[in-house]
This record gives structure tokens, sequence and C-alpha cells, in this order.
């Protein structure tokens, strides 16, 4: 039986259910359940996580200055994206400004964590999904730079060059140890590119892992250490002193002259490397443009990047603000995340509680109350699930909504925004790309204009923070060395109470906190993240969420290895795993497949 | 390893938000609270950074690390796993990068270079990892001391310098902001941490 969903996808969950499951009880907290048809094309999806949750249990009564700390601990990568969104959130709430300097060097840090988070995703994770690693063991090393010397003019390209990475790789695969690189379903069909562009790019792979230690320096000179740099409620903690020479913590010309050079290297690696792998891996994969899901109907960013410190109006904002519904690029609703029926989280399908559920809650008045039971249609049993009921509650990730709508976060739907208000620096990047793979604008809604749209991204950020990192050297000399205002720094100076939301946009998509503060401490605190929107289960009118809307129709080549489900979900760099890393004894394969 | 001393990274891994998943950063707090090391020991929270870690990991000639580890034991059992016997090896079909398991940050720094010449895990079996917001579990908690005493061992074994701090002494912490074990855990008594 056929069901149309509100969002406009036809949900068939008759045929052959496929359960692709890396979550045992300790490793790995996502899981997607697909049902396909006859001809392996997939007619229902269904993904659960398990979310973290309780953060408002952690963060009751404590200090509002000290949550981005614990708000930094959710997540391995997202760690200063959420520290930001924290110290906005607490601002927000208190009237609280900050100087123009911190606001550039807040700038400077999102920004290097966007572009550290795209390069490390790419290449680290999404990149084996396109490129069989084992295949480039039989590349031919000349033809491989002849190669990457016609798609860039990035030094590393000699034939040596390739044959040497050949012979580590080699070394490393004979060993019986895949190592990084045990996880692949190498030699599967959907495998598209040749030997030698499957060499290029795992030389790119290890490049890519040695560059990256670079561009986190930006965060232990601004942050004062890394991992887990420092954040402040009214600024930023580094004291700027530029004539001070070895000054512990202080930022001086030295440290200054650092950064600039870190800028100039990313903006080169982009230039380069990443976006040039993009087109040349893009181009053998233009005819795979499944996985669109939501991105062609609803999306929505919350923007991010102000220009001016303390002004986060869309006009400021360098990453656009809006939200799409159903496809209509000639209008961007404008976004305001304190409207109470604007945002809501519904959570008839997740494990949750609410006293009316039918109805969904604004994060400012939100509830998470636990709430564990399968549907009656599930089989196994709670510990151990074989198959989830979608009919019930199946995900511990709620279901936010935007004027009821789901919605696709992350930087396509940031692109799509830019693309459709017509601004040049979002709209001339991606027709060039189009225009190179001979691509119609339709073929951006896909798996690949979601990776595409990571690397434009990723380069657009470089040229960014050469822009912050100017202002701030020059806003310096002109003799500000303000970094922090610390006139409301005292809980006596504080209303009793209040309410405030921090947003930013994180390398994955929108992410904002909501605030409560009462006789100085905190009241509620609700994280809503890019992975609870895109991960997101069904709502009680039964809208599917962006990753179950993204595998829809897709055309699975083998499913016992779902190489095609993971290709997608990946492309969303998703966040639910956020923790987990236990070591078992010998390795053991902790996904399974299972053909029902 | 440069003329002279190596350098020894005590690492400790994992999640302090998610109950016995904090294991590791708890341990390693511990350890800096309640011993000095040379300067060429550094002592790194390393949360769930998971690849990012990888350069540090190069950085060292001897890597000894905190984590919580799943053997099947009874809970809050130690395990001292060495060298070869640390597995380099990671099976799972990633769903998100933060999976990255920290045997594959080894394989990494092996296929880049700089594969540490000495190494050494310090594991402890969870009784809970699924308690979002909860403290570390009281039988984890209660070996956090054994474990820094077979770390105090292990570093004195590679020869390096490690005194244990005069009671009272003031202590730059590893975590600072209200994450700090006793403050996290709204706990008064700190001297439980440690032997």
């Amino acid at each position: 039986m056929t069901i149309q969903t509100p969002n406009g996808f036809n949900l068939d969950n008759s045929g052959k259910r496929i359960v692709v499951d890396p979550v045992t009880r300790i490793e790995g907290h996502m899981r997607v359940e697909v049902n396909v048809d006859e001809n392996n094309v997939i007619r229902n999806a269904v993904s659960t996580g398990t979310m973290w949750r309780g953060i408002e249990v952690i963060l009751k009564n404590r200090d509002p200055r000290d949550a981005w700390a614990f708000t930094e601990r959710i997540c391995g990568v997202c760690t200063g994206t959420h520290a930001l969104t924290s110290v906005r959130a607490v601002e927000n709430a208190l009237g609280i400004t900050i100087p123009e300097n911190a606001n550039s060097i807040r700038n400077l840090m999102q920004l290097a964590l966007q572009v550290h988070d795209h390069v490390v995703h790419f290449y680290h994770l999404h990149a084996l999904d396109w490129v069989d690693v084992v295949s480039a063991i039989s590349a031919d090393p000349k033809a491989t730079s002849a190669l990457a010397q016609s798609v860039s003019d990035w030094p590393l390209s000699s034939p040596g060059y390739f044959k040497d990475i050949q012979g580590r790789l080699k070394k490393f695969v004979e060993s019986g140890q895949l190592g990084p690189f045990k996880n692949g379903y190498w030699g599967n069909a959907s495998y598209k590119l040749p030997p030698e562009a499957n060499l290029m790019a795992v030389a790119h792979y290890l490049e890519a892992l040695d560059f990256q230690k670079e561009i986190v320096k930006i965060h232990t000179i601004f942050g004062g250490k890394n991992p887990h740099p420092n954040w402040l409620v009214g600024g930023v903690p580094c004291p700027i002193n530029v004539d001070g020479v070895g000054a512990v913590g202080a930022i001086n010309m030295e440290r200054l002259n650092l950064v600039t050079s870190i800028i100039d290297q990313l903006i080169e690696f982009n230039d380069k490397v990443y976006v040039p792998d993009i087109m040349a891996i893009g181009s053998f994969y233009k005819d795979w443009l499944y996985g669109g899901g939501l991105s062609g109907k609803n999306v929505l960013a919350y923007g991010d990047v102000p220009e001016h410190a303390n002004d986060y109006s869309e006009a400021s904002l360098k990453l656009p603000r809006g939200a799409i519904i159903n496809g209509n690029l000639n209008e961007v609703f404008p976004v305001d995340l304190a409207d109470p029926e604007q945002i809501q989280e519904y959570v008839t399908h997740s494990w949750y509680k609410y006293p009316d559920e039918s109805k969904g809650l604004h994060p400012w008045d939100g509830v998470t109350e636990p709430h564990y039971e399968l549907g009656p249609n599930a089989k196994g049993t709670k510990t151990n699930i074989e198959e989830l009921d979608e009919g019930g509650k199946y995900s511990w990730i709620k279901a936010p909504r935007w004027r009821g709508n789901a919605m696709e976060v992350g930087p396509l739907a940031r692109w799509v925004v830019g693309f459709a208000q017509n601004k040049p620096e979002f709209k001339e990047p991606v027709q060039k790309v189009l225009t190179d793979l001979g691509l119609p604008t339709s073929a951006l809604f896909s798996t690949l204009g979601r990776t595409a749209a990571r690397a434009l991204e990723s380069q657009w950020a470089g040229y960014q923070m050469r822009h912050f990192q100017n202002k701030l050297i020059a806003n310096i000399k002109n003799g500000d060395s303000a970094t922090a205002f610390v006139d409301k720094w005292k809980p006596e100076t504080w209303p009793k109470e209040v309410k405030g939301v921090g947003f930013t946009e994180a390398p994955r998509g929108a992410l904002a906190h909501w605030i409560k503060i009462k006789d100085g401490k905190i009241d509620n605190y609700q994280c809503v993240v890019p992975t609870t929107w895109n991960g997101s289960p069904r709502d009680p009118s039964g809208n599917i969420g962006a990753f179950e809307a993204s595998l829809m129709d897709t055309p699975m080549s083998d499913p016992s290895q779902p190489l095609e489900i993971l290709r997608t979900i990946h492309s969303f760099d998703p966040c639910l795993a956020c923790s987990t890393h236990v070591m078992s004894p010998d390795g053991q394969e902790m996904a399974k497949v299972q053909v029902r | 390893m440069k003329a002279g001393k190596p350098n020894i990274l005590v690492l400790g891994i994992g999640n302090i938000l998610w109950a016995d998943e904090g294991f590791g950063v708890r341990a390693v707090e511990a350890f800096h609270r309640a011993y000095k090391v040379g300067d060429n020991v550094t002592i790194l929270d390393g949360g769930t950074q998971g690849l990012y870690l990888v350069q540090y990991v190069r950085d060292a000639d001897y890597l000894l690390v905190f984590d919580a580890i799943d053997y099947g034991l009874v809970p809050g059992t130690l395990k001292l796993v060495s060298d070869e016997e640390v597995p380099k090896f990671t099976g799972a079909k990633k769903m998100s990068l933060h999976q990255t398991g920290f045997q594959e940050v080894l394989s990494a720094a092996d296929l880049m270079g700089g594969y540490p010449e000495k190494l050494a895990l310090i594991g402890c079996q969870p009784v809970d990892l699924e308690d979002w917001g909860g403290p570390v579990t009281a039988p984890v908690r209660a070996v956090i001391p054994q474990a820094i005493d077979m770390a105090v061992d292990l570093l004195r074994n590679w020869g390096a310098d490690v005194s244990r701090r005069p009671a009272g002494e003031a202590v730059p912490p590893l975590l600072e902001n209200d994450i700090d074990f006793e403050r996290y855990e709204r706990r008064r008594e700190t001297a439980a941490l440690v032997s």
C-alpha cells in the first residue's frame, strides 16, 4: 500500500526490509531501515537515532557563564560552534554586547572550524563513499600525475610522489590491515572512478590529514588551547598586546602573522585541492543525482558570521538566513527563532512524552521526558530491536518543524537560500559548478549537490577569514585592543528572570540554544542541533524527515552492501554518535546489514 | 625521537557528559591533579576528538591512553594493554565522524608515519554508557586511584619523571568552568579520587 506524505513522498513498506544498523548498545547511534521494491529501489525509509538528551538536566541551576564549557562537550567536532552558540544565547538573554575585535575573532574561530570540519569530513569520511581505495593500487602513477596536473597546479603532483603514496598504500593493504580504509565496500559496482582518480584522492586524503593540524592552530591561538578552546560571555578570552613579546596568552603581531599565514595556506588548499577534487570526482558521478530529498523543497538557515559586532540582522549576516517552502525559490521567508509559532518540536514518533503530543513545543517551553516504547508492529524486543515500527515511536531524536514543515539544514540549505536571494557570492560559484559539469540547476538538489556545496562553502569561508583577519589587524592598528566587555559580568547586575536564544551555522547546519535564566542560574536550556532537523523522525501530520526523504527512490546496486544509503546519509555530515569510541577486543564488525 | 628524552603523551579520551564514557578524561584529570611530570611528558584531555588527535599521537614517542573499553569484563575492571596488543583496527561501518575509533587514529598515524614506539592503554570496563548527564558510576570511580597507580608505574618504567604533588599544592586545572570532576557531579569529597 502506498501512502503519500504531506511533504510529497510516496511511501510503500510492502517490499523487502533492509536494516543498516551500526547501532550496538555502545558503538554508533544511528540506524536506517528501508523497504526496497523488486528492482531494489528504496520505497520507504526510516531513520532513527540515539541523540544526546538531558543537557537541560546537567545545566539546570548552573552558572550561565559556564554553559559553553558543557555544550562544548556535546560533540567532538562541533565543540567551538556549540560554545559560540551558548555564549550568544546568554548574551542575548542578558543584553550583553561584545567589542568589534571579539566579533572578528569569533568569526575567525567559527570559519576555521567550518573549513576544518568540511575538509576532514570530505576527505576522511565521505570521500571513501566515492573513492575506491583498493583500486588505487592498480593506478599508473604517471597517468595519475597527468590527471592531477590537468585539474590543478598544486605542486604535489609528480609521478614519483604518487608512486611513493601508492607504495605506502600497497604495503598497508598487503599487511592485511586496511586501517582507516577498512570500512569500504571496495569493488562495489557503484564506484565509478578510474584507478588514477582513486590514487589522486588517496594522496589528498593523506595531505588533508596532515594539513588539518595547521587549521586548528587558529583555535589554539585565539582560544588559548586545543582541543577544547576557551570562550567567554561578553567577548573572547584572549587579551591583545601587539607589542608584547612572548606574553603568555596575549595576541601579539607574531601570532597574528601566524594566523594570516594559515589562512593563506587554507585558501590555497581549497582552491587547488578540495574544490578541483570535487569537480574531478563529480564529473564521474554526474549521472548519480539521487539523494535530493527535502533540499529541493524545504530548506532552512539561521544565518551566521555577523559583519558588525552585536548586529544579528539579516543584513549583517554573511551566511544567509531564511526558509524556503515547497521548492519556491522566488520567495525566501524570514526566520525568527524567538517566535513561538515558528520552530516547534514534536514527539509523536520520538521516545519522549508530552502532555498533548498532537502539538509541538517551542524550545523555550521545551520538555524532555523520556518515554521508551516500541510501536505495535515492531519486531524483536526493547533491548534487541529487529525491525522498528515507524507507525509508533521510533527515535530518540525529536521532530523539529518550521511552521509545521520538515526542513533540511546544512551547507546545501545555506547555499540554496543564498542562491534564491540572488546573492552573487553564492549564486555564481554554484552556476559555475553546474556549467562546468554540464548539469541543470535541478542537479543541485542531490547528494552530489550537498557534497559540492560543502566544498564551495569551505572555499568561501577561507576568503571570509582573510577579510576578518584584515579587519582585526586594522582595528588593532587604530588603537582598539578591547576583546571583552565585562560591565554585566556579575549576576547582581542581571534581571531576576530573562530568556534568550543564540544561533550559529554549524558546519552541518543551523544550530540554536534557548536559555531561561532565573535568579542568576540556568532555569531551562534546550538545544536544537542540525542533526535534530536532518535526522528527525515523522511528525503528527506524517511528514518524513530530511534523512528519510533523501533515501527515497534511490536504486541500490546490492542491498547487502548499502553503499548508496551510506553515501547519502554521510553527505549530511551527520552528528549522531557524538561520543563513543569504546574499543572492542577484536575489532569486531559492529555494523550489520540485514536483508529481510 | 629527538636526542635525549622521549616525548611522552598521557591522553584521556571519552565524553564526560555520558556517564562511564567519561572514565578516560576523569582519569587523566585526576592523574594531573595528583602527580607532577617532567617537561617531556604532555597531559592531554582528548575528549571525543577522534581523528583530530592524530597529530598528538604522531608527535609522541611513547603513548599512554586512558579509555573506557568493552571487553565484556565485570564493570569497573581495569585492564592494561601494551604495544601491539592495543588493537590497531576498527570494524564499525562509520555513520558519523565521531565514531572514529581510537584504533583508527593509530592506523592513520601508522600510515602517515609517526606511530609511537611504545604504547599502552589503561582501560576500564564501564557500567553505564547511556546515562546522558549521568556521572561516572561508583564502580568506575572507585578504580580511578588504581588506574593512576598503574599509570605511575608504567611511566616510571618508561623512564619518565613522575612525582607526587605535595598536599595542598595549587594545580592549574585541566578542566575548568564547572566541568571539573567534583563540580560537574556536585560532589564534595574530592579526596576520594586519589589513593
